[in-house]
């Protein structure tokens, strides 16, 4: 403003006055806040589409590894047409219809107390665990099942690790092991990305002869013997005894037991 | 003002480095830097906000109180980097996911603030978006080199591409635990600083005591 001209007009006035005054300290401060946030409201709203086909299409890609059928070169959506995504009731270790598929979503699941119960023994520290998961078919192309794979997910040493675990059509092989979401120490215990401790998984078995569960992530082998045995990351004793224990607590009485029981007897 | 610009620009690369002379934004620079590529978004990312909230800033900065300035400026870097969190969310998820939670964290660091205060309330916004690119770019400097010796040493990798083949991968190189580990960024930090202030003594702060010897009588 150019000096000696009176200020015109309401907002001209309001320019005019001494910045530290209460009306236009409080104007400033309404003024900046509101402008922020149709900024950042408009950007998170424009931008979530993409974002939820970004974080459905890792989830899908893990899914494929896991699998091991992932190929970079063909279309994810495609290629993912061949599982059969079935809502399985832990219960009772049946596939239930009570829930849209394309709706479900197993985190919200977890934390809605319809459908979810709050665990006292919780080795995995998930706190509340889903009644119902969403777990993938592969089949063969006779149509008999050939893979299974199972969400799973536990408390490593700084966040919960998300993962899958794929078996073979007898339901105690495991043909692979793989997480998509955690926030390990980079290095250490993020090896669990290492695709040579991945690739440790393969082939491994979940229960022995009796049908005693017999999987261990652990440094020195168990008496159980190399088949169910998978080695330790270096460094990273807590990822470790994290990782084991969820996989023991999936594969487990209050976890995909039942299913297996069933998937065994060729009950699926 | 054009040769003024250039420096305001090369200034905090070498001879006012924000994280070698301020010492600002160190806590971030221990996070950030044991990977490259981490460290490379995580340069682009501070640069764009240090740079754009210098300039926003600067723009409203007649109109600022004084009292409630520092909350003005927040929340303005704050919206910026939120921005800046969803954009990599959206279109550069894979980074995004192995940035997580320091992306948020760009808001405190002092950095930002730093310049805003001490450049952006006094100076037009051109000079001020010049003057946080510049501090940005500074500090980027110093997380890639930290990051260039923690990535390679601690991993074996440069930008995730093998150089030396570790022992896990059936190599030969036995990488250093210690480098993937926050502490031992502090160490390459002032073993960084201990260099620069070798190279340009004007930068050795003057002691804040003298040591005094008492003549024996």
């Amino acid at each position: 403003m150019a000096d000696g001209q009176e200020p015109k007009g309401l907002i001209g006035r309001f320019f005019a006055l001494p910045t530290d005054s209460v009306p236009k300290t409080l104007f400033v401060a309404v003024a900046v806040c509101l402008v922020a946030s149709m900024i950042v409201s408009a950007a998170a709203v424009a931008l979530r589409p993409i974002q939820a086909v970004n974080s459905l299409k890792d989830k899908q890609i893990n899914i494929l590894q896991v699998a091991g059928i992932y190929d970079p070169a063909q279309d994810v959506v495609e290629a993912f047409a061949a599982f059969e995504p079935q809502i399985l009731e832990l219960e009772t270790g049946t596939f239930t219809d009570q829930f849209d598929i394309a709706s479900f979503d197993d985190r919200d699941a977890a934390d809605d107390p319809a459908t979810s119960v709050a665990l006292t023994d919780d080795p995995a520290g998930i706190g509340r665990q889903a009644r119902f998961v969403t777990v993938y078919l592969l089949r063969d192309d006779a149509g008999e099942i050939d893979k299974v794979i199972l969400p799973i997910h536990g408390y490593g040493l700084w966040s919960t690790l998300y993962g899958f675990i794929a078996l073979e059509e007898n339901g105690n092989d495991i043909f692979g092991l793989q997480f998509y979401e955690h926030a390990e120490t980079p290095g250490l215990g993020a090896e669990v990305d290492n695709p040579r401790w991945k690739a440790l998984w393969n082939g491994k078995k979940l229960a022995d002869e009796s049908g005693a569960l017999a999987i261990s992530v652990t440094k020195a082998a168990p008496a159980a013997g190399k088949d169910y045995h998978i080695d330790a990351l270096a460094g990273a004793t807590l990822t470790t005894v994290g990782v084991h224990n969820l996989v023991n607590f999936w594969m487990g009485e209050a976890g995909y037991k039942l299913f297996l029981d069933n998937l065994k007897a060729g009950n699926v | 003002m054009a040769h003024k610009r250039v420096e305001m620009l090369t200034d905090p690369l070498v001879d006012n480095n924000p994280i070698t002379l301020q010492v600002l934004g160190i806590c971030s620079a221990l996070a950030v830097t044991s990977s490259l590529q981490v460290a490379f978004v995580m340069t682009i990312a501070v640069t764009l906000v240090t740079g754009f909230s210098s300039m926003f800033i600067s723009m409203i900065r007649n109109h600022i109180p004084g009292s409630i300035r520092i909350i003005v400026q927040m929340v303005i870097i704050a919206s910026l980097v939120i921005l800046v969190d969803q954009i990599l969310k959206a279109y550069a998820f894979e980074i995004s996911k192995t940035l997580s939670v320091f992306v948020g964290l760009i808001i405190t660091n002092c950095i930002v603030m730093g310049r805003a205060e001490a450049f952006a309330m006094k100076n037009p916004p051109l000079d001020s978006f010049i003057d946080g690119v510049g501090n940005g770019l500074g500090y980027g400097l110093i997380l890639m080199l930290v990051g260039f010796f923690r990535e390679l040493f601690g991993s074996g990798s440069l930008f995730g591409i093998t150089i030396l083949e570790t022992v896990n991968n059936g190599g030969w190189y036995v990488p250093n635990g210690l480098l993937l580990l926050p502490p031992s960024a502090f160490f390459i930090i002032g073993l960084i600083i201990w260099a620069f202030r070798s190279w340009k003594p004007a930068q050795v702060e003057e002691r804040e005591y003298k040591i005094q010897t008492v003549e024996a009588h």
